[in-house]
């Protein structure tokens, strides 16, 4: 895909797409251990990444990436990493690191079902994981859910700005249907890479030698062994997830001031919902859709525009209710909030979404 | 809404996958929306194979269908598990070179290509799949038959493979109107 | 008159927070004062473990990063694919390295990684209060072998020099001890080695440091070097376990 010309239209298998992506977004370094469903991923980057001057270096583990990637970044290094759920589970020690120390980095999670080993059918069970965090400490990550593969390939181009701007890992969220569907896509420039020399310029905070000038020495940790001093780190870590919450919010909202019922839904289970959506308004109940894009900051805002009519809002995942809890804040004690919910690898069809919320629907209204 | 939803079944070597990722390239050809999405057995070789492929004037919705307006059914599994799936109205296209049994949906239409016979005729025997492919394309109409021509040359058969390219326009072209 | 001791500029200028007698400070000395002799310090990037060390970086004055328990290996090795020009190195104690952080040195000395490990072996968890280390020797009494440690409870001690010697990406293994002047110059000798080989891109370099831990061995600084002399050099004995197949200087 490198010979493709930005703009030109070309079909792509979402982990290809993924990687491309990463690529084209100038993040320059790949660490990665294979894990179904998505070891295309570091078999393309370690095809693409060398010949287009970039590095690609298999680890021993998940341990061992995340720790790569912290390293890589705090040198200043622009990074990619993806895994699945259980190895996105081994990394979250590096990731509360890497938030505590400031390092940039973009994860990717093509998920699957759990918990333990689980399966490798698609599943959005790292739902908590992702937006709760699996790593100690208090921390956050924003967490980003494409739904096609074109909105994966434009926000992880973006989140490799946004890893830069926020100082902190950025994590694209995407169900292992993601992984292996394919659709037509363009492809964005390729944002230059940036070279080992120009480092100290771009990015002075990293630790990349200091040169002949020892007051410039940086260091990189999140060691502070006095309270205050830790508590101080922690309230201005605080004030930046604040101001991140109130850029980095996304939503798409369909129809949600005049529907009977509003879905929200999340990745692939958005699309299947919007059909379901039709097939409702087919039986004269006409449903509104939330998808949040991102997942953390969740859209909490976007409930206050579910219209007078709605009787019911309903979570729909492949997760136990996991995003059902953020569904309760965002509705507060307004409306009442029911799931839908497939797991396991299982996906609902959207003639099922609309069976269960048909159902939903007439004992919310009896 | 105009979308055409596409079913592919039958087992691993069968080139299920290629017949599927042939129609979403020709649908990217003519510009239409389209998704396609694979499903395989645990099995790396051999085991059971299919693939969705949705071909859509607008956004496509779910990737994942429960009702297809064409199954193409290359072995008798995939008769069996999938035949429940097609629209009444929709299409069905059984591989009768391998699968004796006849449908018991009489709501739909019904074409028994002997794929693996006609290849012969034609002197290809591995393009039973184009075979296939061409009865499909016809059938359904879900995109042109020269688009498929061109996803031949410019994504399916380049390289080593473009040899192959006129035993296989044969194979496409054996149901060409 | 000569002045017996004087500031290296590869120190900073602050007071450790190490233990009286601990052989720390000499080993941060030896490799920061190695690394100004070789004009090296404003190009060099070093990762801190965790353990007594993780403060390390206060001390040393390079560019520096802490790492999560035993990682250091591949926090280096990610820093050293963003920094190919620079010098990178570890530094390591025994519980670091030895027990939580096997993986990761193995694999990076099987890649070769052009980085060096200090590896600090005093037979004890020292920051968590004087646990069994998995160097810590047979008889050896800690806090969670308070009885001594037998073989039958927790196996014998890992020989760590000698398991990477056995990988062929290891360009320079050699064990050195913190525990005499001569010891000490000797060590010095070691470090610059594995600077040089490292500088030279030959692979992965490694210097392990028999030291000392009088306060959780329950000793006087001078009776711990004894005990390190009489007891750890036996069993860890002192030497050059790999070496690159090229003459260097």
């Amino acid at each position: 895909m490198s010979g493709q010309r930005a703009g030109e239209k070309v079909l792509l298998k979402g982990n290809e797409a993924f990687a491309e992506a990463a690529i084209r977004g100038g993040l320059r370094f790949y660490f990665g251990y294979p894990i179904t469903p998505q070891s295309e991923i570091p078999e393309y980057m370690s095809r693409e990444l060398p010949r287009r001057g970039g590095v690609f270096l298999q680890a021993e583990s998940e341990l061992g990436a995340i720790n790569m990637a912290y390293g890589a970044g705090a040198a200043g290094g622009a990074v990619f990493i993806s895994s699945s759920s259980p190895g996105i589970a081994l990394m979250q020690e590096g990731m509360s690191f890497l938030c505590s120390a400031e390092v940039p980095l973009v994860a990717l999670n093509v998920s699957r079902g759990g918990p333990g080993i689980g399966g490798i059918q698609p599943g959005q069970a790292d739902y908590f994981q992702a937006t709760r965090g699996g790593g100690n400490g208090d921390y956050r990550i924003p967490v980003f859910a494409p739904a096609s593969i074109q909105e994966a390939i434009d926000l992880i181009y973006e989140a490799a700005g946004l890893a830069e701007t926020w100082r902190n890992p950025v994590m694209i969220f995407a169900d292992g249907i993601m992984g292996q569907m394919m659709e037509p896509v363009v492809l964005p420039e390729q944002r230059p890479f940036i070279e080992s020399v120009e480092i100290r310029r771009r990015k002075p905070w990293a630790i990349s030698g200091y040169g002949d000038d020892d007051s410039r020495r940086n260091i990189v940790k999140s060691l502070r062994m006095q309270p205050d001093e830790l508590e101080a780190h922690v309230e201005y870590l605080f004030e930046k997830y604040a101001r991140a919450e109130k850029e980095l919010t996304r939503v798409e909202t369909r129809d949600i001031d005049d529907a009977d019922i509003v879905l929200v839904a999340y990745g692939t289970v958005a699309r299947i919902a919007r059909e379901a959506a039709d097939i409702l308004a087919g039986r004269g109940i006409k449903a509104g859709l939330i998808r949040p894009v991102s997942l953390w900051p969740f859209p909490y805002a976007a409930f206050d525009g579910i219209g007078p009519r709605t009787k019911v809002v309903i979570s729909a995942e492949l997760s136990m209710g996991q995003m059902l809890d953020d569904v309760k804040i965002g509705v507060g004690k307004r409306l009442p909030a029911r799931l839908i919910h497939r797991t396991g690898g299982m996906i609902p069809t959207s003639l099922e979404i609309a069976d269960s919320a048909e159902k939903i629907y007439r004992e919310a209204v009896q | 809404m105009s979308a055409q939803k596409l079913f592919f079944a039958g087992s691993g070597g069968q080139g299920i996958i290629l017949m599927g990722q042939m129609v979403t390239y020709a649908a990217m050809f003519e510009d239409k929306q389209t998704t396609y999405y694979p499903s395989y057995g645990p099995e790396m070789r051999g085991g059971t194979a299919n693939c969705t492929v949705i071909v859509s004037d607008s956004e496509v919705s779910s990737p994942l269908i429960y009702d297809a307006d064409c199954l193409v059914a290359m072995n008798l599994p995939s008769l069996l598990k999938f035949e429940k799936m097609v629209k009444p109205g929709g299409t069905l296209l059984v591989n009768s070179s391998i699968v004796a049994r006849k449908t018991e949906r009489g709501d739909i239409r019904v074409f028994e290509v002997p794929t693996i016979e006609i290849a012969r005729e034609l002197g290809s025997p591995k393009s039973a799949n184009m075979v296939m492919l061409g009865a499909a394309v016809r059938a359904t109409g879900v995109v042109r038959q020269e688009t498929i021509e061109r996803v031949m040359r410019e994504k399916a058969f380049t390289g080593k493979k473009a040899e192959t390219i006129p035993a296989n326009i044969k194979a496409f072209e054996y149901f060409k109107v | 008159m000569k002045p017996v001791f004087t500031y290296t500029r590869g120190m900073v200028r602050t007071d450790t927070s190490y233990c009286p007698g601990c052989t720390h400070g000499i080993a941060h000395r030896l490799i920061t004062e190695t690394l100004d002799e070789m004009g090296l310090l404003g190009g060099t990037i070093g990762v801190a473990p965790i353990g007594c060390a993780v403060q390390a970086h206060k001390f040393m004055n390079v560019d520096m990063c802490e790492s999560a328990h035993g990682r250091a290996p591949a926090v280096a090795s990610g820093i050293r694919r963003v920094h190919p020009d620079k010098i990178v190195f570890t530094y390591q104690g025994d519980g670091d390295l030895a027990s939580i952080g096997t993986a990761e040195i193995i694999h990076a000395a099987a890649r070769g990684e052009k980085f060096t490990t200090f590896f600090i072996n005093n037979c004890i968890y020292g920051m968590t209060g004087g646990q069994m280390a998995p160097t810590t020797l047979l008889g050896q009494r800690s806090t969670t072998s308070q009885g001594g440690r037998t073989k039958e409870q927790a196996g014998s001690p890992v020989r760590v020099s000698e398991l990477l010697s056995s990988l062929d990406g290891a360009a320079y293994i050699e064990r050195v001890s913190l525990a005499s002047p001569g010891h000490i110059r000797n060590a010095k000798k070691a470090v610059r080695r594995a600077f040089e080989i490292q500088r030279q891109g030959l692979g992965f370099t490694f210097v392990e440091f028999l030291s000392t831990c009088p306060t959780n061995w329950g000793l006087t600084p001078p009776d711990a070097m004894k005990w390190l002399i009489d007891n750890m050099i036996p069993y860890y004995p002192l030497g050059v376990y790999r070496e690159p197949e090229v003459k260097t200087s």
